[in-house]
């Protein structure tokens, strides 16, 4: 069949073949911004990032030497080993918390479920800041709650920001924080799914179950890979919750926490900002490593899917 | 189908979107917003005589404001501008990157005297020693003159200091019958006395106080560093003489048996514990009272009887007295006229209604001894202590008695990697002697991969 809107396009194309920069035009706002504001800070601190200098020394150029130094550094070294158990503990559990809370939410018709999903995802509207803050305060021996709870069976509250602790400690804020944002996520997904097809399923015999797993579920899967990803490039640049946490967490957060902090504390602290720069670019390679195996892996499986 | 999830993703990306306007930025967060610019444009205060030349500072006393406009009230020559940068660690990043951009650093900046030496080392300092600083050099004693300055020159002018004391609850010790320890022994045997009474802690020791442990050590004869600003890519580094193991190997039989708790400081849950008594004893420095006024743990309301007294000692027959904490004003190398700031880093804070302010609203434990000889500072009775005059028992004598102390040019990393050997003291993962070996290493690895001959 002739396409009419082919023939409307062609003379539009000569048009714009004409004057190809009022293209740029429209694109120059956005333009600017992302080439001083993303561009030029990047080439400026893969620049930095290629020279060394030492407290007593001065500038000198080390190609990759930087790089060599920073992935055999015991600390960065640790800190990327600790976001990476991080990621594969805290990914599923958040994932499996706002998938659940998602599907409650949209088979729930009642006045309730408006109310619940508000209630799930309101710690993400909380600052990070405050949240983690509030969080230091439950987590208190002096001032939080499970000192009081656990007098009641006489045992003393553990400390949960001590170095044993400090793991699940942060999993736990990390997943409040950020569970209710995925589960709306995830929700809108649903809602962009044709009743149609769960009445078809309905009439084919499938139980309220069977919709949630067979057919909501992989139908929602791309919605799901997305925050897959988002939750992974979020962990593994983890800062913020830890940082915050460092003044009361007795030693327990060190300088190389995270790959994040240490480049902050190389920097600001301890005046290295070329090999900050080299720490920040060796992060940013790991992340981009992560997220490649992550959607190679992921591509297939969906591939079979759908 | 294939339509049906792409649409899916491209809603929820747009949900994205509309949520991403509305989500705290959070990676900006942290860094205050202040306005950090030398130029004169950017004062939080106002300038009275609009005709005289400007130095910008930049300063984090509570009171700055007022000493401010005193100052620029009592000075037609010159004005000051004013900005607060942040508190320590902010502001010393702020500057770090000022010195890195070459442009945007004040002209008269706050110090520790902890970081003065790292910031000469990057050049940002200027030696006041050729700009009069001698004029005031009687000004303070030896050990607070020797702690800003590296040889024949000085980088810095004191203003604010930490000579370091006990404070004790006088309330606690007489319920359980202990006696003011006055050496490291007797308050071991304190300690012990009342756990075993069912008494609280004795102390506290906390792995986020390195300058405190610092400063302990150094009571015990530790010469960390020999480092002179002249010469400054040779650095002698001793920290695991048997003395600091001393200290180090006391305070981890303390916490084991413990006597002693292992919070970290200068947080809510500790300034809560010090106020309802979970602790007999606070080791801490002449700031001390007016800190824990200001955060609240008054000696009103809590029934509590604070009591200072000097710092007990490992050889009463040879007290040492040490420093913990205290701030400087320093020149800046992007200071446009330099005679100038050095004048108002000599006279900021320095005259006797600066200083009196300082002392009456407890913001600083003055080094000028304009104020520290004067009668009226030693009579005061202090409100904290319930009306001691703790200026003239404890605090004056221990900083008459502060013989200075040599910094390295690496403190913040240093502080950063003696917090992790403390951290090993407390969960015993190490013995304090092992921690100190190890540190020893750590920092001298350290200086040589930053260049500096170890000597």
């Amino acid at each position: 069949m002739t396409n009419p809107a082919a023939v409307l396009r062609a003379p539009s194309r000569r048009r714009n073949l004409r004057r190809p920069w009022i293209g740029w035009l429209f694109i120059a706002p956005f333009g600017v911004i992302f080439l001083v504001f993303l561009v030029a800070p990047l080439v400026y601190a893969f620049y930095l990032s290629l020279f060394s200098k030492g407290l007593a020394t001065g500038t000198t150029f080390s190609g990759a030497g930087n790089y060599v130094k920073a992935f055999t550094d015991p600390e960065f070294l640790s800190g990327i080993w600790f976001v990476i158990r991080f990621a594969v503990i805290l990914i599923p559990i958040q994932m499996a918390v706002s998938l659940a809370a998602a599907l409650v939410l949209d088979a729930l018709t009642t006045r309730l479920s408006r109310f619940a999903r508000l209630a799930i995802f309101v710690p993400y509207a909380i600052p990070a800041v405050v949240g983690t803050l509030m969080w230091g305060f439950l987590y208190s021996p002096t001032f939080g709650p499970l000192t009081d709870l656990f007098k009641v069976v006489n045992q003393s509250a553990p400390e949960i920001l001590s170095s044993g602790n400090i793991f699940g400690g942060l999993l736990n804020i990390v997943v409040w924080q950020w569970a209710g944002y995925y589960m709306i996520i995830i929700y809108a997904a649903l809602r962009g799914i044709d009743p149609s097809i769960y009445e078809a399923a309905r009439i084919d015999g499938a139980g309220p179950r069977q919709i949630a797993f067979r057919i909501k579920v992989p139908m929602i899967s791309s919605a799901m890979a997305l925050i897959l990803v988002f939750a992974l490039i979020g962990t593994l640049q983890f800062f913020t919750e830890p940082q915050v946490l460092r003044p009361i967490s007795n030693g327990s957060i060190t300088s190389s926490f995270t790959p994040n902090i240490y480049a902050f504390d190389l920097a600001f602290r301890f005046s290295q900002f070329n090999y900050a720069s080299t720490i920040s670019f060796s992060l940013g390679i790991v992340v981009f490593i992560a997220v490649y195996i992550f959607l190679f892996a992921s591509r297939k499986r969906r591939g079979g899917l759908s | 189908m294939k339509t049906k999830s792409l649409l899916a993703v491209v809603s929820a990306g747009a949900l994205l979107v509309t949520l991403a306007g509305c989500s705290p930025d959070v990676s900006a967060g942290g860094g205050s917003t202040d306005s950090a610019g030398g130029d004169a444009g950017s004062c939080s205060n106002t300038i009275v005589n609009k005709d005289a030349p400007q130095v910008s500072v930049w300063a984090w006393y509570p009171n700055i404001n007022t000493v401010v406009d005193m100052f620029n009230k009592s000075h037609d020559d010159v004005q000051v501008c004013w900005s607060n940068a942040g508190q320590g660690a902010d502001e010393y990043a702020k500057f770090s990157t000022a010195i890195a951009a070459g442009t945007g650093a004040p002209d008269v900046v706050m110090l520790e005297a902890e970081v003065v030496p790292g910031f000469i080392l990057q050049d940002a300092l200027v030696d006041l020693s050729e700009h009069g600083a001698d004029d005031v050099k009687a000004n303070f004693s030896a050990g607070a003159w020797k702690d800003v300055s590296s040889g024949d020159s000085v980088y810095a002018i004191p203003v604010d200091g930490g000579p370091m004391a006990m404070i004790y609850r006088a309330d606690i010790f007489t319920k359980y019958g202990i006696a003011v320890p006055t050496t490291w022994d007797e308050y071991a045997a304190a300690a012990q006395q009342l756990k075993d009474a069912g008494g609280p802690f004795m102390g506290d020791f906390g792995s986020n106080v390195p300058a405190w442990f610092t400063a302990l050590m150094t009571q015990n004869g530790q010469t960390a560093w020999d480092y002179e600003s002249a010469d400054p890519q040779k650095i002698g580094i001793d920290l695991n003489d048997d003395g600091s193991k001393k200290v180090a190997d006391y305070w981890q039989d303390l916490v084991k048996k413990g006597l002693v708790d292992t919070k970290d400081q200068f947080n809510t849950d500790y300034i809560g514990g010090l106020a309802n008594g979970s602790y007999a004893t606070y080791v801490s420095a002449a700031w001390a009272p007016g800190y824990l006024t200001g955060a609240g743990a008054s000696t009103e309301g809590d029934g509590a009887d604070w009591k200072a007294a000097p710092l007990p000692q490992w050889d009463p027959a040879n007290p040492v007295s040490v420093n913990w904490g205290g701030s400087t004003f320093a020149v800046t190398t992007q200071a446009k006229d330099k005679d100038l700031a050095a004048t108002v880093a000599k006279e900021l804070y320095a005259s006797d209604e600066e200083l009196q302010d300082g002392v009456d609203t407890q913001t600083i434990f003055p080094l000028n001894q304009k104020m520290l000889a004067s009668d009226a500072f030693a009579d005061t009775p202090v409100k904290f202590f319930n009306g001691q005059t703790a200026n003239k028992d404890v605090y004056i004598p221990a900083e008459n008695a502060y013989e200075g102390y040599t910094y390295s040019p690496f403190t913040t990393y240093y502080y950063s990697e003696l917090t992790k050997s403390m951290v090993s003291i407390i969960d015993g993962s190490k013995s304090g002697s092992e921690s100190l070996d190890d540190l020893q290493k750590t920092m001298t690895d350290y200086a040589k991969a930053q260049g500096f001959t170890v000597k």
